[in-house]
């Protein structure tokens, strides 16, 4: 019997305080996530269950209960205090998915601090303009990505400490520079909790748009309410799974379920800190008897490519749920991994914005292979109309995905940034930036973005962002960057380049450039494919059409190009 | 031989490793290892057909193909008339 029961049933009188009641939180009492995902597990006679079952690439691994975890985050919670980090300092978590990034994330939240995660494989030039941004206090990192800080500390003279969990001085630290070994560190027993409520800022994670820098999205800790929720009633996390989550929590999917979800439920999470490879993750839930499992349609679509003859290597039996999320999950994929595993990856909807589920397809539902499903009970979703805002009554026709308004876990800000914040509300929705219909059985069924973001293996890229950085790169005088489709991660970052004069267009500077964005911004925005043009498409006053030649990569009509070339 | 796994082994180093300390050698997981990220590999499919003037075919291109000097040497020989 799965968590949720009847879905029909769920949607009828639906009120949040379902989860208030089950977490024990009554309105206007402290809520502290970093506390719910420990201690409380504790007080509930937990103490003793396994939270945390870690390993890497060599097979290395290390355990953790959820006495454990409570320790651990008091101890990584009360360093940070004693370095004077307080309520609301945003301190950035910088790492791989070492254990420290998951307890110090729980420790962060504990003394009332905003945790600010960031994917340990950006660049320097990304991670500055995150940190910059939120002008955050302190860094937690590896030894391996402390040379990124140190080209940008000059910087930053708000940030105050650079903590290195893996010093083991072979190198002398540097100014700002401070190493904290956990395993070192004597063990705190009583950390007092900082009395944060409702909506007390909790997480800053960082998103990428069409234009400008990218935009920290700041949640608060009632957002509890609905990952606790939705990870009960959507991964169906019961007393005896084995859950993995194959997200990084430098992204929002590996906060919201890959630590506060999970350890709010009480579930015992497994972490594999190694690239990907079909093989080991196979051999991984063999091993870890991994019963839920949560990943993205990319993975999915890599492991289909590795073949089912890999499958049957491995015993998976232990798998009883699996769902996917980040970008639209196809029906082939969903079909697929029913023939495979046995069951389907269920897709799943939502932003970081959104800070859990929105759409999905719920266990026990009639599947439609392709569709994101319905509405999260308490969700109030529908598309609109993109020139009116008004809901489309008509099934089939598609639209704005569309919210309304004040679910717990909605972003309460773009930091810094409220002029765009507000204008993600039209005449009283959450404008998602996402297209969609909705068929007659109230089925959404995605069909694109509204906007220029390329969505890479289920992370948002910022065509500005590549585009500003391309021309900071000697040979580059104009680019354009857009969407080009992949079979494995739906998109990949393309990019039409005109070169300086005495700069030749051949593949040796391609590779260069590729490398130039790969180091300063990431992996994910590096161009896969660079094109070289005389000369970009533009508008009369100057500005590139970039939709032209999106339009041409997706082998879709141009339109009347005379109409094009006016400023839109 | 020796020549192509030194090679590609420096410009793993200098291209991809972020701890200085670290030492690799051509046995290495690059890959399952989570030095060369699956976005990354295409930089590094993109300098071996610059440097040995091959062209490797998105198929043959997989993690596993890519996991370690040695197997990419392996699998670049196939190309190299």
């Amino acid at each position: 019997m799965s968590n949720i029961g009847s879905y029909d049933e769920r949607i009828k009188n639906f009120d949040w305080s379902i989860a208030e009641k089950e977490l024990g939180y009554n309105n206007g009492n402290v809520l502290n996530i970093g506390w719910y995902c420990s201690d409380r597990i504790c007080q509930l006679g937990k103490a003793d269950k396994m939270a945390l079952l870690w390993e890497d690439s060599t097979g290395r691994e290390k355990r953790y209960t959820y006495n454990d975890i409570r320790l651990a985050s008091n101890t990584i919670g009360t360093f940070l205090k004693d370095l004077g980090i307080g309520n609301e300092d945003r301190v950035c978590l910088f790492m791989d998915k070492i254990p420290e990034l998951y307890l110090g994330f729980v420790g962060i939240l504990k003394i009332g601090a905003i945790a600010q995660p960031l994917f340990s494989a950006f660049g320097d030039e990304s991670l500055y303009v995150r940190l910059h941004d939120a002008r955050t206090s302190a860094i937690i990192t590896q030894r391996k990505h402390v040379g990124k800080v140190r080209k940008i500390i000059d910087k930053m003279p708000y940030l105050k400490h650079i903590i290195v969990v893996d010093h083991d001085g072979r190198k002398p630290l540097k100014e700002r520079e401070i190493a904290f070994s956990l395993e070192e560190a004597e063990p705190v027993e009583h950390l007092e909790i900082f009395p944060t409520t409702a909506e007390s800022a909790s997480v800053l994670h960082y998103t990428s748009g069409t234009t400008g820098q990218p935009k920290g999205v700041k949640h608060v800790h009632y957002s509890l309410i609905a990952q606790y929720l939705s990870t009960r009633w959507v991964l169906d996390l019961q007393e005896d799974d084995i859950y993995w989550c194959t997200a990084d929590p430098g992204w929002v999917t590996g906060t919201s379920y890959g630590i506060i979800g999970p350890w709010s439920v009480g579930a015992t999470q497994c972490v594999q800190d190694a690239g990907f490879s079909a093989e080991a993750w196979y051999r991984f839930i063999e091993k870890r008897k991994v019963t839920v499992w949560y990943s993205a349609p990319t993975a999915i679509r890599s492991l289909m490519k590795a073949g089912e003859d890999l499958v049957r290597k491995f015993d998976l039996s232990s798998l009883r749920h699996l769902a996917s999320v980040g970008e639209p999950l196809n029906a082939e994929a969903v079909v697929w991994s029913e023939r495979v595993f046995g069951h389907p990856f269920l897709d799943t909807y939502w932003q970081t914005e959104t800070g859990s589920i929105m759409l999905t397809n719920f266990p026990g539902m009639k599947i439609k292979p392709g569709s994101m499903g319905k509405p999260f009970p308490g969700i109030k979703a529908t598309v609109v109309d993109a020139k009116t805002y008004e809901p489309i009554t008509e099934p089939g026709r598609v639209g704005l995905i569309a919210f309304r308004p004040g679910w717990p876990s909605m972003m309460r800000a773009y930091w810094n940034n409220e002029a765009t914040y507000q204008g993600k509300f039209k005449n009283g929705w959450y404008l998602s930036g996402d297209r969609s219909s909705i068929d007659r059985d109230g089925y959404f069924w995605f069909t694109g973005r509204d906007d220029d973001v390329i969505n890479t293996g289920g992370h948002l890229v910022s065509p500005f962002e590549v585009e500003s950085a391309l021309l900071e790169h000697e040979a580059v005088a104009e680019s354009a960057v857009v969407a080009k489709p992949d079979e494995v991660n739906m998109e990949v970052v393309k990019a039409f380049v005109a070169l300086k004069p005495g700069f030749e267009p051949d593949a040796d500077l391609e590779l260069r450039i590729m490398n130039f964005i790969r180091k300063k911004l990431s992996p994910l925005a590096m161009p896969q494919e660079i094109e070289y043009v005389d000369s970009l498409p533009k508008t009369r006053s100057g500005k590139i059409m970039r939709r032209l030649l999106h339009a041409k990569e997706w082998g879709e009509e141009v339109g009347d190009t005379s109409t094009l070339e006016d400023d839109e | 031989m020796e020549e192509m796994k030194d090679v590609i082994l420096e410009y793993v180093i200098q291209e991809y490793l972020e701890d200085e300390d670290e030492e690799i050698t051509y046995d290495t997981p690059l890959i399952s290892g989570g030095i060369v990220d699956s976005f990354s590999m295409v930089s590094l499919k993109r300098f071996l057909e610059n440097k040995y003037n091959i062209s490797i075919p998105d198929d043959k291109a997989t993690p596993e193909a890519f996991d370690t000097v040695n197997k990419i040497v392996v699998l670049i020989k196939q190309f190299i008339n």
